[in-house]
């Protein structure tokens, strides 16, 4: 072990969180200078600073998995592809935050600055190599979205779901914290190969009280995924926060939640997979269809697309699941697809928007497919791709994860989850309905950046053109957990 | 790049309609159903199903009767991952249903040359689309892409019902979604369970496998609830009237004409040859399910007032004749009654393809001057339309099964076969001889013979040129299926005992 002597080369794996924190202050310093008007240069600096992340983190990818910091930090290949693509994310999130923040005045420089803070946290949360770690990383992330909601501090309810968020988060982080401890206590140590290697070299820990220090695991896990029954917060939040606030809620956080659940249960209690296994599909499958039975009821697009990601965060829990490598690496598949498809949807919701307007309603969805055919055909794309209709990549996702539940002996199981998503498919048809088969009530242009249109146009497309050729992503995902 | 043409034949013949569908949404409609533009969509979307009718005459000509197994292959790797390829190939079971495809969409594009106001580019880019996915379906060889042609097959079709169709529409089209949709997902697990025990997708290999008979079942009814969704068998019919009433008539040909066939051919394609001893097993339930669909349906149809409803019913009863044809397959001793019953359903197939189509475009044509699918909105139109009416005449007698025409050919097929079989099973079925006369000819006498009913009526105009074309297209195919079916019968001989000899051998 090279761990316990700290070296140069160390800090050269971390360059990326290292350039990211000191990008940070330099994007808080600058927007100090930059009045209101001139705001979406802080918006400019923010994405050059993604662009350099970028170009940090292909350049500090170690060829292969290297532990520093005294085993407290690992840099992985499931770490660099999750990395890469919340860095993308949140770039993404800007990107389509940006008109509607200056359109509805509250373009503050904060905005940026708490998703890049954000961005770190989930950047350290994906290299943990210990609780202590993770548990640093995913407060940074949660301290940082909870300021988000609550960015636009006039508006009533984006303050209670800040609060909410804030209680909520508090209690499952303080449930987590003492998960933590126990396994602490039991195991003697906070990294988690070591805690592997404890649990396989004394079976007899495999016991009731490393249980019981897991099921409070859980229920921080389960609270940062939004599994039901600790789905409540989610719900409120996304219909709460502002739209661009909700888009990145949905998005990156996503993959460091799914970081979370990797490094704990399988990197660390992998030994307890029997035990975890059991709460897992009683979270799984409660959330599957409380996810997808409760989106049928909604009105508000919002809090229909948080029904939807609780629905989704089943087969991704479902994938994980199997304790096997092919349903991680399915779980990884799911999880960057449905993150796509959630980026695109949020992104069209924010493109309805205007001024003192937000098309949060499913109704304003009515006749998109005459007031903008092209938003209107990338929206059904991302539907059907939510849907898990081929051939769109949703298809391959969902396809993924049933394969590997099936081979796993649930077969009954699969059959449950392909049920539940022929129930979930009427709610994401009935966004298509409003879109083609109803007229329009609401004739007003649609507003938007070139440059955002582009993206979001691309972003859309994705889901398809991943959808005919989802080979090399499914390879790449087999290769990082298969 | 060395492109040999004939070696991609199926891939030209899926990928020329999407692109020429892709292309006409790409250039989009301007909101004038009258322009210059949407004229010059028009013209794209005809020269590109009668050039993809063209290419598939290619298919006919170098199609070998006699040659066993597939034809015209092509076969790449899609999905490295989990072993999907993208596989091609026809034979004597496929071959015929790509041709109907081929000739029935250029039909529908002319039919609804300007009928269609709303948004005409995306109607005509539905169509194409749809065509090339649906001869993805009968040409796929793998079963994950066949997957992935049958599902994608329903967005199409969902929104051709859903914007372009009646007043029930979004009712009609979410019902046609959700029941093929649920019908299809259990298929999937079915393949999933096969893929697991074969480490492929691929269709032989699925035949290949050896199977418990609990498998066997198990698989069988997955892959039923697919397919008997999509035929319609009873008792999963009823989104098919809904359907077929709300859709405009173009969807209601092609939904009659082709989609239903889908469920006909994954019977002959995936369940007889993968699970034959679940087949077997499941082979009484079938027949009765098909007898009860000929004879209750049947009547059924017999007391619909809205001419739509009624020939969606009569075609459940009419594809009852197709599963029936199939599944007696285990009820002879020997002889020749297996294949004539498989013939019989094939070319029921086809001819129903012709018949229903035909018979909703002659509905088409009323609606478009009347606006009343109503029987009782009608009554005396041969004096107005007697061109209209002599074609609508002919197709009815071929509905109800008249000797000469199409319809004759494959209920007498499976009709004879029966009675080889059981002579219950015959006398069931040929109940529909009765039946399928009244209520078509019935209907017949209501709307087209009698006085001139009201002043609606009065005005009608008769046929013009672009609907003759269509309607006599069709009339002479059926009567050239009617009087001289061997070339059809001869394309699918070689195929059918191939297919009855695998069948024979059980997996146990």
């Amino acid at each position: 072990m090279t761990g316990h002597v700290m070296n140069l080369m160390d800090y050269l794996v971390a360059a990326p969180e290292i350039t990211l924190l000191g990008l940070i202050c330099v994007v808080l310093i600058a927007d100090l200078f930059i009045d209101n008007e001139h705001r979406v240069r802080t918006f400019w600096i923010s994405m050059l600073s993604l662009a350099l992340l970028l170009a940090v983190l292909g350049w500090s990818a170690p060829d292969a998995r290297t532990v520093i910091f005294s085993g407290s930090y690992v840099s992985d290949p499931l770490s660099q592809i999750l990395k890469v693509a919340a860095v993308i994310f949140v770039a993404i999130t800007f990107m389509y935050s940006r008109d509607y923040l200056r359109a509805n005045d509250i373009h503050k420089g904060e905005f940026y600055l708490l998703g890049l803070i954000g961005l770190l946290g989930m950047m350290i949360m994906m290299s943990a190599n210990s609780l202590l770690t993770m548990y640093l990383g995913l407060e940074t992330l949660a301290l940082s979205q909870y300021a988000l909601v609550a960015i636009d501090r006039n508006n009533v309810t984006s303050a209670e779901a800040a609060m909410k968020y804030f209680i909520l988060g508090a209690i499952a982080s303080g449930s987590l914290l003492y998960g933590i401890s126990w396994i602490y206590g039991m195991t003697g140590s906070l990294q988690f190969h070591e805690i592997a290697a404890a649990v396989s070299a004394d079976p007899s820990l495999n016991d009731l009280p490393l249980w019981f220090g897991l099921a409070f695991v859980i229920v921080g896990i389960g609270f940062k995924f939004g599994a039901v029954p600790f789905h409540m917060w989610l719900p409120d939040v996304y219909q709460g926060a502002r739209t661009p606030v909700t888009l990145y809620i949905a998005t990156a956080p996503k993959l460091a939640a799914l970081a979370l659940i990797l490094r704990i249960l399988v990197d660390g209690l992998g030994a307890l997979h029997e035990t975890w296994a059991a709460m897992i599909l009683v979270i799984a499958v409660l959330s599957l269809l409380v996810g997808n039975f409760v989106a049928i009821a909604q009105t508000n697009i919002k809090r229909m697309l948080g029904y939807s990601t609780i629905g989704h965060v089943g087969f991704v829990l479902l994938a994980i699941f199997c304790g096997t490598g092919q349903g991680n690496a399915a779980a990884l598949f799911y999880m960057l697809t449905y993150v796509i498809a959630a980026a695109g949807a949020f992104g069209i919701v924010i493109l309805l928007s205007r001024r003192g307007y937000d098309a949060e309603f499913l109704s304003d969805f009515k006749g998109l497919g005459t007031r903008s055919p092209w938003f209107a055909l990338m929206m059904m794309f991302l539907m059907f791709s939510m849907a898990g209709v081929p051939p769109f990549v949703g298809f391959f996702a969902k396809l993924n994860v049933i394969s590997a539940v099936i081979d796993s002996g649930y077969t009954g199981l699969a059959v449950l989850m392909l049920l539940v998503t022929v129930i979930g498919a009427y709610y994401y048809l009935r966004v298509i309905w409003y879109m083609y088969f109803e007229e329009a009530e609401d004739q007003a242009v649609l507003q938007a950046s070139a440059d955002t249109k582009v993206v979001l146009s691309l972003n859309s497309v994705a889901v398809l053109a991943l959808g005919i050729a989802p080979g090399w992503l499914l390879a790449l995902c087999v290769q990082i957990l298969g | 790049m060395n492109m040999d043409f004939s070696q991609h034949l199926l891939s030209i013949l899926i990928w020329l309609p999407i692109a020429g569908g892709v292309l006409l949404l790409i250039i989009g409609d301007d909101g004038d159903a009258e322009s210059s533009r949407a004229g010059l969509m028009r013209i794209v979307a005809l020269s590109v199903s009668v050039v993809t009718v063209l290419v598939s005459i290619g298919l006919y000509a170098g199609f070998d009767n006699a040659a066993t197994g597939m034809q015209f292959t092509e076969k790449a790797s899609w999905v490295a991952a989990l072993n999907v390829f993208y596989s091609l190939g026809v034979d004597g079971l496929s071959t015929p249903l790509i041709l109907l495809t081929a000739f029935i969409t250029p039909l529908v594009i002319i039919t609804s040359w300007d009928t269609i106001k709303l948004r005409p580019a995306q109607y005509f880019a539905a169509f194409l689309i749809l065509e090339g996915l649906m001869i993805g379906v009968f040409s796929a060889l793998d079963a994950l892409l066949f997957y992935v042609f049958w599902e994608s097959m329903l967005i199409p079709m969902f929104l051709i019902i859903g914007v372009w169709g009646g007043k029930r529409r979004v009712y009609a089209t979410l019902k046609f979604f959700l029941y093929t949709f649920l019908g299809s997902v259990l298929m999937l697990v079915a393949f999933i369970y096969l893929y697991g025990q074969t480490g492929g997708f691929d269709l032989f290999g699925f035949m290949d496998a050896p199977l418990t008979l609990t498998a066997q079942k198990f698989i069988f009814i997955a892959f039923l609830l697919a397919f008997a969704v999509k035929v319609p068998m009873w008792p999963v019919h009823t989104w098919l009237p809904d359907a077929h009433v709300e859709a405009p008539t173009g969807g209601s040909v092609v939904l009659a004409a082709i989609m239903l066939k889908m469920g006909g051919y994954g019977f002959v394609r995936l369940s007889l040859p993968i699970a034959p001893d679940g087949s077997e097993y499941f082979s009484g339930m079938m027949i009765a399910l098909s007898l009860i669909a000929v004879v209750y349906i049947g009547f059924v149809a017999l007391m619909q007032t809205d001419m739509k409803k009624l020939i969606a019913y009569s075609s459940i009863a009419h594809m009852g004749f197709v599963t029936l044809g199939f599944f007696l397959l285990w009820s002879f001793d020997g002889g020749s009654g297996a294949a004539l019953g498989m013939a019989g359903g094939m070319v029921q197939m086809i001819s129903h393809g012709l018949i229903s189509g035909a018979m909703f475009l002659c509905v088409g044509v009323l609606y478009d001057r009347v606006h009343s699918r109503e029987i009782a909105a009608y009554g005396g139109v041969a004096n107005t339309m007697p061109i209209f009416s002599a074609f609508m005449v002919l197709f009815a007698m071929a509905n109800a099964g008249l000797p000469g025409t199409s319809g004759f050919v494959g209920e007498f097929m499976v009709i004879i076969a029966s009675f080889k079989a059981n002579f219950w099973f015959a006398f069931l079925a040929a109940s529909t001889l009765i039946l399928g006369a009244a209520y078509t000819l019935w209907m017949v006498k209501r709307v087209i013979y009698g006085e001139v009913a009201n002043d609606n009526v009065a005005a009608l105009k008769d046929l013009n040129g672009r609907e003759f074309l269509v309607l006599a297209i069709l009339a002479i195919s059926v009567l050239i299926i009617g009087l001289w079916p061997a070339p059809l019968i001869d394309m699918m001989n070689v195929t059918i005992e191939q297919l009855i000899e695998q069948v024979g051998h059980s997996k146990l």
